[in-house]
């Protein structure tokens, strides 16, 4: 027997998986956003001490795997993010350039510790004093270098920020505003 | 025979190329001229038994006339003696090369080469190994400054000057005095 609810309480709408099955209606950014944000495959820049930290992320203790992210894909056309771990030298920021451009669209970047943010202690004639003068960083991990709770802290702040992203709902806006 | 006793027979056979054996706690060094120094350091290897080459390095006395001195570390293969060699050289004056001695000298002589730009003559393949081939500039001489220079080489490297260049975290290690050297030394009572 239904119970009587005012009209002012809310009604959920139930999903009952023995009668609706399992189906979830959902916007299609969500869903790809939902699936993007939990299966970022890293591409390991480690250039320096930092990337000892990122293998220590990887490893049992502090485990990125709990969020699908273990698969270090060094092939940049695998990958999603790029974490930049480790000092970023002028010789060495033309390869750092060229294997961004080639990951495929959507990636991110994390540029971890001090010297990929903004060059650390080195501010001299052969290191670059941040990765973000080359290519967009969309999340700074501090630390020299940051613990890895601190980097899986900078990968959660790319999950939100992908769960934020709204990539349908631009192309519709883009197909009908160029067809005015 | 302790790196002393080395130092002081380095000196009797060659009396015109040894200008100077200095010690200091319990580190010798035996000061050498440009022209006797390859001779010098194969009879370290050969008949001392310097059979590692720890090291060779450069020093800017900018200012001074001849500008440069290398540095070298010699040590025996059971670490029981030191000795370091050193030679003043001129701006434009070359060394020879120690590789045909040691051929661990081989990288070292091109670090030398990138960072201060003393050439040695004779070595197999003299070229930058830190910084790029045609970057312009060695930074470790004592008037390119810490934060560098901004150079262009594109599809090879570029570089360009760190922020607050100039600034009051600078040092200039060109100065005599020390409070324009360390701009923030000040005097201990």
């Amino acid at each position: 027997m239904p119970e009587a609810t005012s009209s002012l309480t809310p009604t959920y709408a139930a999903y009952d998986s023995k009668i609706e099955g399992n189906v979830i209606f959902t916007r299609v950014d969500a869903a790809m956003n939902w699936m993007r944000k939990n299966s970022l495959w890293p591409m390991p820049m480690g250039l320096a001490c930092c990337a000892i930290e990122l293998m220590a992320t990887a490893s049992s203790r502090f485990d990125i795997s709990r969020f699908g992210m273990e698969v270090m894909r060094f092939s940049p056309r695998q990958s999603d993010v790029m974490i930049v771990a480790g000092t970023v030298t002028y010789k060495m920021a033309l390869a750092v350039k060229r294997i961004w451009d080639q990951m495929p669209e959507p990636k991110w970047c994390i540029a971890m510790g001090a010297c990929a943010s903004s060059g650390g202690m080195y501010r001299s004639y052969a290191v670059l004093q941040g990765i973000d003068r080359l290519i967009p960083v969309d999340v700074y991990v501090s630390g020299c270098p940051p613990r890895p709770e601190a980097l899986i802290d900078g990968l959660m702040k790319v999950q939100k920020k992908i769960e934020a992203e709204h990539a349908v709902l631009d192309q519709k806006r883009a197909a009908f505003e160029g067809a005015v | 025979m302790t790196a002393e006793k080395d130092a002081a027979r380095l000196k009797d056979a060659h009396p015109e190329g040894v200008l100077d054996v200095l010690e200091f706690r319990s580190e010798t060094t035996v000061v050498v001229t440009r022209g006797a120094l390859h001779k010098v350091l194969q009879a370290c290897r050969r008949d001392l038994a310097y059979d590692m080459l720890l090291d060779i390095s450069s020093i800017d006395h900018f200012g001074d006339d001849p500008r440069f001195e290398v540095v070298y570390e010699l040590a025996t293969l059971n670490d029981s003696k030191h000795l370091r060699v050193k030679c003043k050289v001129a701006e434009d004056e070359d060394v020879p090369t120690a590789t045909d001695i040691w051929a661990g000298a081989d990288w070292h002589e091109r670090e030398v080469w990138d960072m201060m730009g003393i050439p040695f003559s004779g070595h197999p393949d003299l070229r930058r190994i830190l910084m790029w081939e045609g970057y312009p500039y060695f930074p470790l001489r004592k008037d390119f400054p810490l934060a560098g220079r901004p150079t262009d080489m594109p599809d090879v490297a570029s570089t360009g000057v760190a922020p607050l260049e100039g600034g009051p975290f600078v040092t200039s290690s060109g100065e005599s005095e020390i409070a324009r050297r360390e701009p923030r030394a000040h005097v201990v009572q």
